[in-house]
């Protein structure tokens, strides 16, 4: 390994780094809150390796024999994965009293579940991909079930039970592609579909690529909550500790999506596979936002409620996928992936908010009933303003980044011909008002069960704040990121 | 050019709501400090009115930022703007939120919340009048709905968690076929702008100009019904106006005053900017191809809404469905965009704003005498009031007003909007607009005979010990009379305005 690799590789050792530290420093130290500082400081080392990699991008962005990448977009991602994981750490600081003594453990596994995401946004070889997948994936599982009662461990082990399955699959899927193209690097993929004889063998013609490209979009299905493999969602969103729930919802689902990303458009970007497949993932993304948002209609839990709602933004979000496929022949439109790239960080931010505001309410009530947040107004008025201030994020109500994020898709949609899959989509967008406004009426309207006043820690406030502030910024003023999404993807999409 | 008087006039309000978050603690300061805003609010749009250059016409006061998102594939600007068509519901906006204000006088629920939404509403609605960017427009449109469902379900009454519901499922409804039919509009090649009408000033070619005469993305056709489809609901049209007698019926007063008064014409400013402006040179579908559609909606609506008035008895529902038998004439008005001969008479499409401008101020007035009946009587039950001239002359007297407004009395400016209606149209649907003249009998017959019922006839002991409105509760009904007055006496005050903004829009 040269001092070249080392460089590519650095914001992803560096995480990984930090973990091994926190966990030395857990076996010193006999205190347990210095260590989510040290975490949550320990990030800024990884942060600013990835802002110097971006503005001083090295003569050759891939290293490791070709296999690891430090382009613009797996930069993008790792931004946005720190960024999530420091607001984790730091929002469930009080959450993670609970562990008694074994934060430096959740810290550690969390981070290491991180250094995995990143690398697998940073793959160019599908075999480095999948191994990334499941560094990040078996922290996850052991994360999960960290409460130890009976519903976290139940999440626990469906998620590394099911993780398991649609590794499985995927691998079988990158087998056929390795078959049928003799290569695992993903450019390799291309060119080795490229070179098949024009008239019987290629695109969809083969059955092994078919077959391969289903099994693929499959496993990567499972880690974007994809229907059918949602199920595991909801039953998980229950059981695990909340801030795992915020930490898998964002960084699991945008690295999955990432990685889906650059498979698709870099390994099966020929226009032909790509008018077919992006009828596949247009067909799924409907079935996944209709499940999604039908499914949380009756639910009381207000995690198992965003655990389904996780599942319809899923389905937006392919739906900006499908869209770019089925355009590529439109001269330089990118705002397809530039869309899905907005609508992440939009869902990151709001889905952040969400989730910190809950934490910091659930901390004190103790329960996850929506019922529990009945007269929240009251009670905590400016948490519950922030939390009603996600909520509509997640609806699309302007002027929050969830409705442009909206906007972004379904107009990439429109422009694609998939006016169809927009009109399904905006039909979801209704439906889902139901669930949403729900949970704020019965902050804003029903009589609390006491009066007692919560406050919030200082941490987890801020947390909540700075994401809030996010969302509506991004909102209101969108050039910016917009602007940062489209150097993220001009690499990639072509 | 970015002169900044608009966004200074759209965003005081959201402003002063968040002074009133943010300093104000205690509820008469909230309630002054809300008033005093709207009031002040309502003093700059009359001088934007009055600085409106009749002369000149066309789109005036822009304030343009045109990088607001830069993407190729989504290019909106920040773009607002006033014309003949949007400077007088800006002023009726304006007008119909102070009076809102002055009517939540009593309102003692959660007070500051109550001021902070309205104000937010007002900034909403103010802006869809003045956004002349699509997208713009658009956001306006949504954002308007938060305020709304919180004021209709935390302050209504009855059944309001279901109304504000309903209300927004609706609205939510129609405007997602909006967005999709915008965003068909932007990307077709040709478009590619979210302007909505041309600034030659700002060498802006809006999408009328664009539109005209290419093949759009999907069919015109469809566009238009997508985007048909939030207007509809907004007006409302029949049949899909029945979220509006429960939103109206479970609102508090003053809301039902925005929701008349303002919310309503957001559909009428909507149908006639987007689907007769844009819509007159596209290729292979034009407006005046369903005009007919319009005109039968129309005629329905005017009918049906008031043979339903006739029978209620709630004094608020009556007053609701009178509105989806008045905002039928808005429609009606349109619908002579046809024309005659390759030749269109502008006096109905005239007549149709006009009709938004009294309805708005004479609704409000309805509503605002029954939520002073209703402050003092605690019930809106017809058969329990009655007699109630004897005891309240000063409220009878401006519910007598507002109904006889309402029924087309000469003098008075329902009268004149709707004759400019009928005049416009009988050339063009005279059997329909015969039809639908008939709706001013019946408007006839419910406002008398619910006046019978409610103020006249023997006294009624019960409210012998309840007092008159008074000197507060008159200054919102003073200002109302005045302008209903004013219009029916000298209608050229709105009219002349509007006159510019139809002349500009009307392309054959």
């Amino acid at each position: 390994m040269s001092a070249h690799d080392l460089w590519i590789l650095s914001p992803e050792l560096s995480v990984a780094g930090l973990g091994i530290i926190v966990i030395i420093a857990d076996l010193i130290l006999n205190k347990k809150t210095p260590l989510i500082w040290l975490a949550a400081v320990g990030l800024t080392v990884p942060l600013v390796l990835t802002l110097i990699l971006w503005f001083d991008t090295p003569d050759s962005e891939l290293g490791v024999f070709g296999t690891v990448t430090a382009d613009r977009l797996a930069l993008f991602f790792h931004f946005l994965l720190i960024g999530t994981t420091a607001a984790v750490i730091v929002a469930g600081a009080t959450y993670s009293k609970k562990f008694a003594g074994f934060q430096g453990e959740f810290l550690a596994l969390m981070l290491l579940s991180v250094s995995g995401m990143m690398l697998l946004v940073a793959s160019r070889d599908v075999i480095t991909a999948y191994v990334a997948l499941e560094l990040s994936a078996l922290p996850a599982a052991a994360l999960a079930a960290f409460l130890r009662t009976d519903r976290s461990l139940e999440a626990g082990l469906k998620f590394l039970l099911l993780s398991a399955l649609s590794s499985a699959v995927l691998l079988y899927g990158l087998v056929y592609l390795y078959g049928a193209t003799g290569t695992t690097d993903i450019a390799g993929i291309l060119e080795g579909i490229n070179s098949m004889d024009a008239d019987g063998d290629r695109a969809f013609g083969s059955s092994a690529i078919m077959l391969g490209v289903v099994m693929v979009v499959a496993g990567f299905g499972f880690k974007m909550a994809m229907a059918p493999f949602q199920m595991w969602v909801p039953d998980v969103y229950e059981g695990a500790p909340t801030p795992v729930v915020a930490f898998l919802s964002i960084a699991s689902k945008s690295a999955a999506f990432a990685i889906v990303l650059r498979v698709l458009y870099t390994a099966l970007g020929t226009d032909e596979l790509a008018a077919d497949w992006s009828i596949l993932i247009a067909i799924l993304a409907a079935i996944t936002m209709t499940a999604g948002n039908l499914l949380a209609l009756s639910q009381k839990n207000i995690k198992r409620m965003l655990g389904y709602s996780t599942v319809a933004h899923a389905g937006y979000l392919l739906v900006g996928l499908a869209a770019v496929a089925a355009n590529s022949d439109s001269d330089g439109f990118i705002a397809g992936p530039q869309g899905v790239l907005y609508y992440l960080v939009a869902y990151a931010l709001t889905n952040l908010a969400v989730f910190f505001a809950i934490i910091a309410i659930t901390n004190r009530t103790g329960s996850d009933m929506i019922s529990s947040f009945a007269g929240m107004a009251r009670r905590a008025p400016l948490l519950s303003v922030l939390l009603a201030l996600g909520i509509l994020s997640l609806l699309g109500i302007p002027p929050t980044a969830g409705f442009l994020g909206k906007i972004f898709v379904f107009s990439a949609a429109v422009d694609s011909g998939l006016a169809w899959l927009a009109v399904i989509g905006v039909i979801n967008s209704v439906v889902s008002a139901f669930y949403y406004l729900r949970v704020i009426r019965t902050m804003f309207l029903d009589e609390p069960e006491t009066n007692e006043r919560i406050t919030a820690d200082i941490p987890v406030w801020a947390a909540t704040l700075v994401a809030s502030a996010g969302l509506l910024v991004f909102g209101i003023a969108p050039s910016s990121l917009l602007e940062f999404a489209r150097h993220a993807v001009s690499g990639v999409v072509t | 050019m970015f002169e900044g008087w608009l966004s200074i006039v759209i965003f005081l309000p959201a402003a002063a709501a968040l002074i009133i978050a943010l300093f104000l603690r205690n509820d008469s300061q909230v309630r002054w400090f809300a008033i005093g805003a709207t009031v002040l609010n309502l003093v700059l749009i009359a001088i934007t009115y009055l600085n409106y250059d009749r002369g000149a016409g066309g789109v005036q006061m822009v304030d343009r930022y045109a990088d607001w998102i830069p993407v190729d594939g989504l290019r909106a600007e920040y773009l607002l703007g006033l014309d003949g068509l949007s400077a007088p519901l800006l002023l009726l906006t304006g007008l119909l939120t102070a009076v809102a204000a002055f009517a939540s006088w009593r309102v003692t629920l959660r007070v500051r919340e109550y001021f902070i939404w309205l104000l937010v509403l007002e900034t909403a609605v103010l802006g869809v009048f003045t956004a002349l960017d699509f997208l713009l427009f658009f956001i306006f449109w949504e954002i308007e709905l938060i305020p709304m469902f919180m004021l209709i379900s935390i302050w209504g009454s009855g059944r309001n968690k279901y109304s504000a519901m309903k209300f927004v499922i609706f609205t939510l409804a129609g405007s997602a076929f909006m967005l999709i039919g915008i965003l068909a509009l932007f990307l077709s090649s040709g478009v590619d702008t979210f302007a909505m009408v041309s600034i030659p000033s700002e060498s802006i070619v809006g999408i009328p100009d664009r539109a005209a005469g290419i093949d759009l993305l999907i069919p015109a056709g469809a566009i238009w019904f997508l985007l048909f489809a939030a207007f509809a609901v907004k007006m409302p049209l029949w049949p899909v106006h029945s979220w509006l007698p429960d939103a109206h019926t479970d609102a508090p007063t003053a809301v039902s005053i925005m929701l008349a008064g303002v919310l309503l014409k957001m559909g009428g400013y909507g149908l006639i900017r987007v689907s007769v402006g844009m819509f007159q040179e596209t290729k292979d579908f034009q407006v005046q191809d369903v005009a007919w559609l319009l005109a039968t909606l129309a005629v329905i609506s005017i009918i049906y809404g008031a043979v339903v008035t006739l029978k209620q008895t709630d004094l608020k529902r009556l007053v609701a469905f009178s509105s989806v038998s008045h905002m039928g004439f808005v429609v009606l008005g349109v619908s002579s965009i046809v024309g005659v001969g390759g030749k269109v008479t502008d006096a109905g499409l005239n007549g149709a704003a006009l009709q938004m401008v009294t309805h708005g101020t004479i609704t409000g007035l309805l509503f605002l005498s029954v939520g002073l009946v209703y402050d003092r009587a605690h019930t809106r039950y017809i058969p329990d009031l009655g007699g109630l001239a004897l005891r309240w002359p000063l409220i009878t007297a401006s519910m007598l007003i507002a109904g006889l407004a309402s029924l087309g009395l000469p003098g008075l400016s329902g009268f004149v909007a709707e004759i400019s209606v009928f005049l416009g149209t009988y050339e063009v649907w005279s059997w329909l607009t015969a039809i639908g003249a008939f709706g001013v009998v019946l408007a006839a017959g419910y406002v008398l005979w619910m006046m019978q019922r409610t103020f006249f006839g023997p006294r009624n002991e019960r409210f012998d010990d309840i007092d008159d409105a008074n000197f507060i509760d008159m200054i919102p009904v003073a200002a109302l009379v005045i302008s209903i007055v004013a219009i029916g006496v000298y209608p050229k005050i709105v009219t002349e305005v509007f006159k510019i903004g139809i002349s500009e829009l009307v392309r054959i």
